[in-house]
């Protein structure tokens, strides 16, 4: 058994692999919408910032 | 002096502004935004983009007919026990401040659990729990933030709209056997006479013959399909070679590969499915936001208010409508159904649905035809007819909404596409008939070997890029085209059809001017404190331009519905309305719209109204002229004539008077003439005439709000750019010309080798992509190329 079937085996099957992540991320409709993620990826960071200070403030009112 | 610009929507301030919090907002509405904004820890929404957000509008009693629990159920995507979910469509969504405070719904109500914007198509899915909160409520919250849902009867019958993903995984199919075929096919190309490679050879091509069976089973099935059905109706489309081509690869390369008679083109095959699929998607460039294919039930509430016999109101939706109910109609609100009018006073404006510009007055007694929008106060009606049965939307039970006209037209690819197979199919049979007599052993090699290298793939590439291109420049310069076959269709027009209200005539602009005697100041004074008491429409917009006065109270004011105001300040009286109603002997032509002053009995003289024309159409019509011939049909009375003839310096034939379905049959008649028609309308009137014709465009202010099906909707300021765009298109069938040279010259190199019988696989796999790639991107360059003469 020479060793290309093995190394034929290996890339097929990573190439399967990330042909399927591909088919299952258009089923799960991550393609319908290809703006707004990137939009609502730039908020997150500053959303968390924000309500834990305002927490924070809104502590320090009620003490 | 600098204008003091809103901090919530950024429009100017101007006598309304309202200051609070150090800032300064135009009305109140934006202030009470930015009110609820701030108290809920949304204040971030100002930092996103400055100035993000938009005026909310009055609701009071809007939305009442959310109480109906059937007309809910319809909206509802998903209900179950306590859980709610759903879609609704935002107009006015217009920036990042917009997602971000949308998808912070639930700090406005904590009864909201998640809610998700789909930007491009301007939606959001709100999911919510239904014990703390109802539909009414998240719509009124929505409303009160400045993101009013577009809810109309279209709703009503929502069908659950299944996503076509299909292109994307045939997309995918292709692209990864592609990939792996390239790679597997690599070691051959070299022709390494090794003794490794000759061991393991067989392996490798039925690795490629098993990547190619998808490919060509599902990936390339929409192909056989349309040159199956394209051959049953007796036409050659471009589908039929590109058929031909890839069935001759496949049952050729197997043969090759059984036989141990060489590698089989696999690579080329499915490279070929691979570009021809991105061309189409390429092709398939939508604006999801928009919808084309809108008719009356777009523009229709889904309920109203009916009045039981206890005058107990109660929300039925629209199709639940007898004649015999009775209704009320609201201010700013569309009657849905023809009906007469019971009581209240009726101010129609009917320029949506008719194209009369001025607002129709009606009294008790009179019928009302649906599709008018109430200006004023309350009005009771009794229902005539039912929705379907109204004269508005029996217009859509007329053939030109059934016909496609994209089936019906003959794209400049297929008119190729003809000619290219007869001539490929010739050469073919000929070289094969030559090498039957001199080697018969190579007649077989020769005639699949033409058949796979003229597949016109560069062919079918030439015009889905061009247009597709083409399609985005112009949706860049707001004019936004459903598909590519509308372009080409617009490139043969010959013959441009023009509405009047609302497409040449601005909605929102009136001009106001003045005949007659002079006022004087007291007189001014006392008209401008008159109009101030009353609501009339036509008041209201004299009230706006007429110059400030100091404000004093009227001893006396009083208002007879249908006819005039008066107001009276120590003992000087001023009356505005109808000629009748200030005692004016001759009036002037009942065409137009005016508002007759008299003082202390005296006429003084008159208002009058007119719709302001868009900038540059004189212009455009000049330059329109030379190029198709020019008609304006218009639903209104003809006292616009002479201002019309004054635009432009040519005659031009116009009609008047027209009625929605003369319209169509006006658009029909010039069509067995075999003119190529565009109509440019705006309302409910021309969809008849836009569906009709062979390019109709919808030109609106606002993209968002309703406009009828067409094959185009333009942004109102662009349409002094519609020369402009017309002569792009013909533009663009003139790449597409060049283009199909370049690949023509491609196919003649290949078919050298072809014809000669020394077509190698790596010739094959060269020569593809390569014409492909070049046609591809001579039209893209030349397109952009085009894009600058358009901003000049």
């Amino acid at each position: 058994m020479s060793v290309i079937y093995v190394l034929l085996a290996i890339s097929i099957t990573v190439a399967i692999i990330f042909f399927a992540a591909f088919v299952l991320s258009v089923k799960k409709g991550q393609y319908d919408d290809a703006y707004t993620p990137s939009v609502r990826m730039l908020f997150e960071d500053e959303l968390v910032k924000e309500s834990s200070s305002d927490n924070n403030q809104n502590k320090s009112q009620t003490d | 002096m600098m204008a003091t610009k809103c901090f919530h929507c950024g429009d100017n301030c101007d006598a309304a502004k309202v200051d609070f919090d150090d800032k300064s907002f135009c009305c109140q509405g934006c202030k009470t935004v930015y009110e609820i904004f701030s108290s809920n820890d949304l204040g971030h929404y100002y930092d996103i983009e400055a100035a993000a957000g938009t005026t909310p509008i009055e609701i009071l009693g809007k939305y009442d007919y959310l109480d109906n629990v059937a007309i809910v159920e319809r909206l509802l995507e998903f209900n179950e026990d306590d859980h709610q979910v759903v879609n609704f469509q935002i107009p006015s969504m217009h920036c990042s401040s917009c997602i971000w405070v949308l998808e912070n719904l639930n700090k406005l109500h904590p009864a909201v659990q998640n809610a998700q914007v789909d930007f491009p198509k301007k939606t959001v899915r709100i999911s919510f729990s239904a014990t703390e909160f109802n539909l009414k409520e998240l719509v009124i919250l929505l409303a009160k933030i400045g993101y009013e849902p577009s809810i109309s009867l279209n709703d009503y019958s929502k069908k659950s709209t299944v996503v076509d993903r299909s292109l994307l995984y045939k997309l995918g199919v292709a692209g990864f056997a592609f990939g792996n075929v390239m790679l597997l096919s690599f070691p051959e190309y070299f022709e390494v006479q090794e003794y490794w490679l000759d061991q393991y050879k067989f392996v490798f091509r039925w690795l490629m013959f098993t990547f190619s069976l998808p490919v060509v089973f599902y990936a390339g099935r929409d192909y056989f399909i349309s040159a199956y059905k394209g051959l049953n109706s007796k036409i050659l489309n471009i589908d039929v070679p590109i058929a031909l081509g890839i069935l001759t690869l496949f049952v050729r390369s197997t043969y090759d590969i059984v036989f141990n008679l060489g590698s089989g083109f696999f690579d080329s095959l499915t490279g070929l499915v691979f570009f021809l699929l991105v061309g189409r998607f390429f092709q398939q460039k939508t604006y999801s936001y928009l919808s084309f294919e809108r008719d009356y039930k777009s523009y229709f509430p889904i309920g109203v208010t009916k009045l039981e016999a206890d005058t107990k109101e109660t929300s039925i939706p629209i199709y639940e409508v007898k004649p015999g109910d009775r209704l009320l109609i609201r201010n700013q609100e569309i009657l849905p159904v023809d009906s007469i009018l019971i009581s209240g006073s009726a101010q129609m404006d009917y320029s949506f649905v008719t194209g009369e510009a001025a607002l129709v007055q009606k009294f008790s007694g009179d019928k009302l035809f649906a599709g008018g929008k109430q200006q004023g106060g309350l009005l009771e009606v009794e229902v005539l007819k039912t929705v379907p049965q109204s004269y508005l939307t029996q217009l859509w039970s007329n053939a030109a909404f059934n016909n496609s006209k994209a089936s019906t037209f003959q794209t400049i690819t297929d008119g190729v596409s003809k000619r290219f197979t007869i001539a490929v199919l010739t050469i073919a049979i000929i070289a094969t008939a030559f090498w039957l007599v001199v080697d018969p052993s190579k007649s077989l090699n020769v005639f699949t070997a033409v058949l796979i290298i003229a597949c016109p793939c560069a062919i079918a590439l030439a015009a889905p890029f061009t247009l597709g291109n083409m399609l985005r420049i112009f949706g860049k310069h707001k004019f936004y085209v459903k598909d590519t076959n509308t372009i080409e269709r617009m490139a043969q027009i010959d013959t441009a059809i023009f509405d009047k209200t609302g497409t040449l005539t601005s909605t929102f602009e009136n001009t106001i001017y003045y005949e007659g005697m002079e006022l004087t100041d007291e007189e001014a004074s006392l008209l401008k404190n008159t109009l101030r008491a009353s609501s009339h429409p036509l008041s209201r917009s004299l009230y706006q331009i007429l110059e400030s006065h100091q404000i004093s109270t009227l001893d006396s004011f009083e208002e007879q519905t249908g006819m005039g105001i008066e107001g009276v300040i120590d003992k000087r009286s001023i009356k505005v309305g109808s000629a009748n109603f200030v005692g004016e002997q001759n009036p002037h032509r009942a065409e137009e719209t005016s508002v007759y002053i008299s003082a202390n009995e005296n006429v003084k003289g008159r208002f009058v109204f007119k719709n302001k024309y868009r900038q540059g159409i004189g212009q455009l019509f000049n330059r329109l002229a030379k190029r198709v011939s020019l008609i304006i049909l218009s639903g209104d009375n003809s006292g616009e004539q002479r201002a019309l003839e004054q635009l432009f310096s040519f005659k031009m034939p116009m009609c008047f008077n027209q009625r929605p379905e003369d319209k169509l049959a006006f658009v029909k008649a010039l069509q067995e003439k075999n003119k190529k028609v565009m109509m440019i309308g705006d309302g409910l009137n021309d969809a008849g005439a836009l569906a009709q014709s062979d390019v109709g465009i919808a030109v609106s202010e606002n993209i968002n709000v309703f406009s009828p099906a067409c094959d185009a909707i333009m942004d109102a300021a662009k349409l002094q750019n519609l020369d402009g765009f017309l002569k792009l298109s013909a533009h663009s069938i003139t790449i597409i010309k060049v283009s199909f040279l370049l690949s023509l010259c491609y196919n003649f190199i290949g078919l050298y080798f072809a014809v000669t019988g020394q077509l190698q696989p790596v010739i094959a796999a060269i020569l593809m992509p390569l014409s492909s790639i070049s046609v591809v991107v001579f039209t893209t360059v030349a397109t952009n190329f085009l894009e600058k003469r358009l901003k000049k």
